[in-house]
């Protein structure tokens, strides 16, 4: 598989950095915080970047989609995580799109992947329910009710899920918490009566929220896939969320590199610049080191998405598990570099520290991708 | 049919052909692996056909030229090879330093009368080599080396002391560093010499290791006589080789931590299962479970990486101090490994020799023993930190 970028895929990238940069600084998101931002991103930039194409790199072309890889979208991702970019692509395209195209009806997919694509309809994933991502232990129920089903139960970390139009709903229709058989997937819009969303603010100033179920009503139509066999659907959609979360987390930890070792190139103590200490010094290449072993397994996880190879699973979890343990390392490192100025709200460099420490707890800390990671591995 | 699958067909019929049965046989132990030599120690006549036959068509050097006896192959071509060989289980008819470490830079920096008479020999492994690098007072600082080689007009004279030379008590031909000029700062006055571990002067004395094994020695050197024409490159211009050589010398060390099997013919997985408890098919222990999980991942990490490697120079993307990256990356990750499977061996792993120990528990005692060496052989880690901090992320000094 192609550990290399394509032509295309270098332009690619380079057209998204430029736009970056040039869109959304780091002082973008630093401004959506501290103005308390209803929705937390910036609505005319996220339709921008959906008529870049942004939001349906990976559809089909038949809804709306431009029919690309996740190498690409990889690669925004990437780059998006270098600028800590407020966007809704992780929630929307990958994790509730995603459902809807990976198990969805014709009716389902047309109606949602078409808006998302255009950027005219936000979406979350409801799935975790504790205070770590565990997707089998999910508790909520769905019962058979006046012709469809009523849900009870409550999510958490539900990501942007303060401006999702429509949650897809990880419910319980049979078994017990820890089943992988029972699951089922709802799409439930944002309105019905008896969900309530309660906003949560992050410490990277981006959010999410938790979602209260009591009786909510709907459809047999909301159904996403067979009934009990919600799992099907929702293991491919992690994976693909994994590889992509991965290659942010590159992004961003890169950034947080380069800037410490611009630092430690620039900063003088003791009548020289910091960087000729061996103590800093031998940090700084370990890191480096690091990021390479990262880039690496990014790349191969996202091609093999993309070839639909077998050890996907395996991958995605061996990439996210990396990327946790190397955004740890550099955002922690990166904030002791730079010193006192490195604690500080306006010092910048903190700021990519608390994105990376988000995103380490995000669908699965390490501990829980090295457990997966054995177990598909037969041990 | 396309060239490379001619080639594919061709390679899998001479190997049919000409690999004896014995040699498709796993490698057993280290005694069984061929390093070629005069001496010919333990060189079954299985080994010495292999030998001379993969010798003859030069495909013990897939790559290198037809005229020096190479099997001027392209490198697609020598993968193909390379597949066809681990497809027929052959083994490698020869591993040598020749090989690995001075061909590439013979190569490279030889004149033609050299390449001429040494990269021949080395094809068919007529000679063993041996590198004279280390001293004992010249370590991680290498160019602070001061074995001197003094003109005398059709020769140099060579006294001195090289320590950590790789099997010098089974070597033919040394490949070393000298000093033949002492009076100009330290990386100028190094010279590159060929000569002869029969020469008189030439003394050997085998170092025992932590692990209990030899490997290495020390080298004395009084008053060897080296012919003038045994100088490789310009006069004190020998560190550029040097550094060459280095680079190619901490590729190969640090691939050596690929085989994740190692010495070990079943993995971490299984060995934890049998020492820690198994529960489901599970190990049993969940901290131990979570350790070879890690290793298993950075091992999919790293070699992701070196295929990132191998991908990018194929796309003609200068490879810069990736060596550095895979020789610090590649030893530290085989110092984990060992580490990691004599604490699930436990108490097992504890012995020396004699009964209680099978042996797999006594082989891996003292495989983790000798891994204490890859991060300080051929260029400690923290040199390599060096490397990597200067080079590549430009802090300076």
């Amino acid at each position: 598989m192609a550990l290399v970028l394509t032509e295309e895929q270098e332009l690619l990238k380079q057209t998204v950095r430029d736009f970056v940069q040039e869109k959304s600084p780091v002082t973008e998101l630093r401004r959506l915080r501290d103005s308390s931002d209803a929705t937390g991103f910036d609505g005319a930039l996220w339709k921008e970047m959906a008529e870049l194409g942004w939001a349906s790199v990976v559809y089909p072309e038949d809804f709306g989609g431009m029919d690309m890889g996740y190498m690409e979208l990889g690669l925004i991702f990437e780059e998006c995580g270098r600028s800590l970019v407020a966007h809704p692509l992780l929630a929307t395209v990958v994790l509730g799109g995603g459902c809807v195209l990976e198990g969805g009806n014709e009716t389902q997919k047309k109606d949602v992947l078409t808006a998302v694509a255009g950027g005219e309809r936000l979406l979350s994933l409801a799935l975790q329910e504790g205070a770590h991502h565990a997707p089998l232990a999910v508790a909520t129920r769905a019962e058979e009710a006046d012709g469809g089903y009523r849900i009870t139960g409550s999510k958490t970390f539900v990501l942007d899920g303060h401006v999702a139009e429509q949650l897809v709903v990880v419910a319980r229709t049979s078994g017990d918490p820890g089943d992988r058989d029972g699951l089922t997937l709802f799409l439930v819009d944002a309105g019905t009566p008896g969900l309530e969303v309660t906003r949560t603010r992050n410490m990277d100033g981006r959010n999410a929220a938790n979602v209260n179920l009591s009786g909510v009503q709907v459809e047999r139509s909301a159904v996403i896939g067979e009934i009990g066999a919600g799992a099907e659907v929702l293991e491919p959609v992690l994976d693909r969320a994994l590889a992509v979360i991965s290659a942010e987390m590159f992004g961003t930890a890169s950034e947080a590199f380069d800037r410490a070792l611009e630092y430690l190139k620039t900063r003088e103590q003791f009548g020289v610049v910091i960087g000729s200490f061996q103590g800093l010094k031998h940090r700084a290449a370990d890191m480096f080191v690091e990021l390479e072993l990262s880039r690496s397994i990014v790349f191969d996880t996202l091609s093999a998405v993309d070839a639909g190879a077998g050890d996907v699973p395996s991958l995605a979890s061996c990439a996210k598990a990396r990327l946790n343990d190397t955004a740890f390392q550099v955002g922690n490192e990166a904030v002791q570099m730079f010193g006192g100025i490195g604690v500080t709200d306006e010092e910048e460099i903190g700021l990519f520290m608390k994105r990376a420490r988000v995103l380490q707890s995000t669908l699965g800390n390490s501990s829980y991708h090295r457990d997966r990671f054995a177990a598909l591995q037969g041990f | 049919m396309s060239d490379l699958e001619a080639f594919r067909q061709e390679a899998r019929s001479w190997i049919e052909e000409n690999c004896p049965p014995a040699m498709r046989e796993r490698v057993e132990s280290p005694d069984e692996i061929e390093w070629g030599g005069r001496a010919a120690q333990g060189r079954t006549d299985d080994r010495k056909v292999w030998l001379d036959r993969m010798g003859e068509k030069g495909w013990t050097c897939p790559t290198w030229p037809k005229e020096y006896g190479g099997g001027g192959l392209s490198k697609a071509e020598a993968k193909v090879l390379q597949e066809e060989m681990r497809e027929a289980h052959a083994r490698p008819a020869l591993t040598s330093f020749g090989i690995s470490m001075l061909g590439p830079a013979l190569l490279e920096y030889a004149s033609e009368e050299q390449k001429k008479h040494f990269i021949p020999q080395i094809v068919k492994g007529e000679i063993f080599w041996c590198q004279g690098y280390s001293e004992p007072g010249a370590g991680s600082d290498l160019a602070s080396l001061q074995t001197r080689a003094e003109d005398k007009g059709d020769h140099y004279l060579v006294n001195g002391q090289k320590i950590w030379t790789s099997y010098a008590d089974k070597a033919d031909w040394i490949f070393c560093l000298v000093r033949t000029n002492p009076d100009v700062p330290k990386h100028d006055g190094i010279s590159f010499l060929l000569f002869d571990m029969a020469s008189p002067g030439v003394t050997v004395s085998p170092i025992q290791l932590i692990s209990g094994s030899s490997p290495f020695c020390q080298t004395f050197f009084q008053d060897v006589e080296v012919p003038r024409e045994q100088l490789v490159g310009e006069v004190n211009s020998g560190w550029t080789i040097a550094k060459r050589l280095l680079q190619h010398e901490r590729s190969m060390i640090g691939g050596m931590g690929l085989g994740l099997g190692g010495g070990l013919s079943r993995g971490a997985p299984e060995i934890a299962k049998d020492y820690c408890g198994e529960n489901d098919g599970r190990i049993a222990d969940p901290v131990a479970r979570d350790r070879v999980s890690q290793l298993q991942m950075d091992a999919r990490c790293y070699g992701a990486t070196t295929r990132r490697a191998a991908e990018e120079a194929k796309a003609g993307i200068p490879p810069g101090p990736a060596s550095s990256i895979f020789k610090l990356y590649g030893t530290e990750m085989n110092k984990r490994r060992h580490e990691l499977l004599i604490s699930i061996m436990g108490t097992q792993a504890t012995g020396w020799d004699g009964e209680g120990f099978n042996a797999e528990e006594l082989g891996e005692t003292r495989d983790w023993l000798r891994s204490f060496g890859n991060s300080i052989e051929g260029g400690t880690s923290e040199v390599q930190l060096n490397i990597i901090a200067k080079r590549v992320l430009g802090l300076p000094d």
